[in-house]
């Protein structure tokens, strides 16, 4: 992990609310794991303090890039900023995918919305090429499939209002193929919570291993605070662990979800 | 240039410390930070027992401030001194640690524990977290309550103690002298403010524990307050402590009153604050003319 003020290459709209920032970072990128994160301080957001947090879409040489979605006063801050600009990341952070080894599991990747985003370097560096589902409201909130499908691999597209691919969700498909082939395939999935949560029952009900990548307010990202905990089995019980530090990356044998204790 | 600040017989290199609950136990920050730069290092609160904490969300950022309720998690004593305590102890500076409980016999019994361990810098007492249900604030909203806290911990150790007095009273001068009174030997101000934050779409708060403590640099004014009030009702020295996010922030709390200063939610979002501090209060110093930071302390000019 590298605390560094890095600037801005480049800054673009991919699509609707959705954005793509590049820094130049040359000691952090080579850092960077798959499912890992960056912590960001929007230096221009004077009143709201904290940092966010963001998966890392690509690592490139000495850049690393994020895809966010303008969601808030601080995406809304950063949408704002332009190249040349300075930017506060710690980095990387965070427990990510295991990447699997050559020869092993059919990596299937399920991601919801930009969730793709946090997927986009396992299957870079993943020896085995497998399937990414994903899935999302509207076609607009589809990303990256063309960056997939240039790594050599199959994309399979859901969307609620069927604007693009599939209607339906994204477990739809993902159901379907583990009906077809479950042995022999690993499960990782990014995405709003009711997704890693049907994905949790997907991998047991087909006894697949599955790797989620948590979500939960976080606050300083180094493991301090602990504000970001998940509730993850421990013995007969549970415990609270750090999506920052333990995580964000999860097995998904190992989370007690809401409800269940 | 004297730095050099003395509370009781912990003796600091430099007045700059940070809060107990924003730094972990020490070990968290060490890749990014030189720990041995700071006066010392405070770590989280700790009891006698493992604790759990609250669910989440556990934290919600509010205009410059943070909201949290965390429910002081930890490892309890045991398992501080298994984890965290052989990568502490080998800090050339002093370890803070904070320690609470759940009855006066429970904060004598950790002050007893961390007395045998020997190499402990200074016990501080929390006596005002306002997100457990007991324990924590009662102690320190209860004049009567604080005094056997502090007198009971002062038989069970040596060790310099430090009472971290909460904001929620409406006069802190009788709880600062009950402290002193008691053998404190030292006094922390202040803890996190209660307060709440809700999400007017959902209509539900965005703590899970509904209310939580406010902290950063919203709180700072109320804490400058506290800090003059309490130093003018005590000898003893104070660490000063509530949004200081910069130098200047410091220095305002040394004037007020306090001997030393801890960096809280800065740390979270900018984990070199503390250094920042040092070399601003340095700057100010030569800048001031003056060569020992003791001179700043109380230094508020009232009146024509």
């Amino acid at each position: 992990m590298i605390e560094q003020t890095v600037q801005i290459l480049a800054h673009e709209r991919v699509a609707d609310q959705y954005f793509r920032l590049v820094l130049r970072a040359p000691e952090i990128a080579p850092l960077v794991q798959p499912g890992q994160f960056a912590h960001v301080r929007v230096l221009p957001l004077k009143e709201a303090l904290l940092r966010r947090p963001f998966s890392i879409f690509q690592a490139n040489g000495d850049t690393f890039s994020i895809l966010y979605k303008r969601v808030g006063k601080g995406t809304e801050a950063l949408a704002q900023m332009e190249p040349g600009e300075p930017l506060s990341v710690i980095a990387p952070l965070g427990n990510g995918f295991a990447v699997p080894p050559r020869g092993s599991e059919t990596p299937l990747l399920v991601a919801g919305g930009y969730g793709m985003a946090a997927m986009y370097l396992l299957a870079k560096r993943s020896p085995q090429k497998g399937v990414v589902f994903v899935g999302g409201r509207r076609a607009v909130d589809i990303l990256c499939v063309e960056d997939f499908r240039a790594l050599g691999w199959e994309v399979r597209i859901t969307t609620e209002d069927g604007s693009l691919g599939e209607k339906g969700l994204v477990t739809q498909p993902l159901q379907a193929e583990l009906q077809r082939a479950a042995a022999g395939s690993r499960l990782y999935a990014c995405g709003p919570t009711p997704m890693l949560r049907a994905v949790s029952r997907l991998a047991e009900q087909f006894s697949v291993p599955a790797e989620l990548s948590m979500d939960e307010h976080m606050c300083c990202g180094v493991g301090v605070c602990l504000a970001c905990v998940i509730r993850v089995k421990s013995g007969e019980s549970w415990e609270y662990q750090r999506s920052c530090t333990e995580g964000p990356v999860f097995d998904a044998r190992q989370i007690v979800w809401e409800g269940q204790s | 240039m004297n730095l050099s600040v003395q509370l009781g017989s912990l003796r600091m290199q430099n007045p700059v410390t940070v809060a107990s609950g924003t730094f972990g136990y020490g070990a968290e920050y060490a890749q990014l930070l030189d720990l041995n730069q700071l006066g010392a290092v405070t770590v989280k609160g700790i009891r006698l027992n493992p604790v759990r904490g609250n669910p989440t969300p556990r934290t919600a950022e509010v205009t410059s401030g943070m909201l949290n309720a965390i429910g002081l998690q930890g490892p309890g004593v045991d398992g501080f001194i298994e984890k965290y305590w052989p990568f502490l102890r080998t800090l050339a500076v002093p370890t803070i640690i904070n320690i609470w409980g759940t009855s006066v016999e429970e904060y004598a019994e950790v002050a007893r524990r961390f007395d045998a361990l020997g190499g402990v810098g200074a016990l501080e007492l929390n006596v005002s977290c306002p997100n457990i249900k007991e324990g924590g604030a009662q102690f320190g909203t209860d004049v009567a309550l604080l005094r056997q806290v502090v007198a009971a911990c002062r038989a069970a150790t040596r060790l310099p103690l430090i009472t971290k007095l909460s904001p929620n009273v409406p006069n802190i001068a009788p709880f600062a002298r009950a402290a002193a009174e008691a053998g404190s030997d030292a006094l922390a101000v202040t803890n996190s403010v209660p307060a709440m934050a809700i999400d007017a779409e959902t209509r539900r708060p965005r703590l899970a524990n509904v209310t939580g403590g406010l902290t950063g640099p919203c709180i700072k004014p109320i804490a400058l307050k506290l800090v003059w009030e309490a130093a003018k009702a005590v000898q003893i020295p104070i660490i000063g402590m509530g949004g200081i996010q910069s130098a200047t922030d410091a220095i305002e709390f040394l004037i007020a009153g306090a001997t030393a200063i801890a960096v809280g939610t800065a740390n979270f979002y900018e984990p070199q604050t503390a250094f920042h501090v040092l070399a601003g209060l340095q700057e100010y110093m030569e800048r001031h003319r003056m060569t020992d930071v003791r001179e700043l302390t109380g230094s508020l000019r009232v009146g024509a």
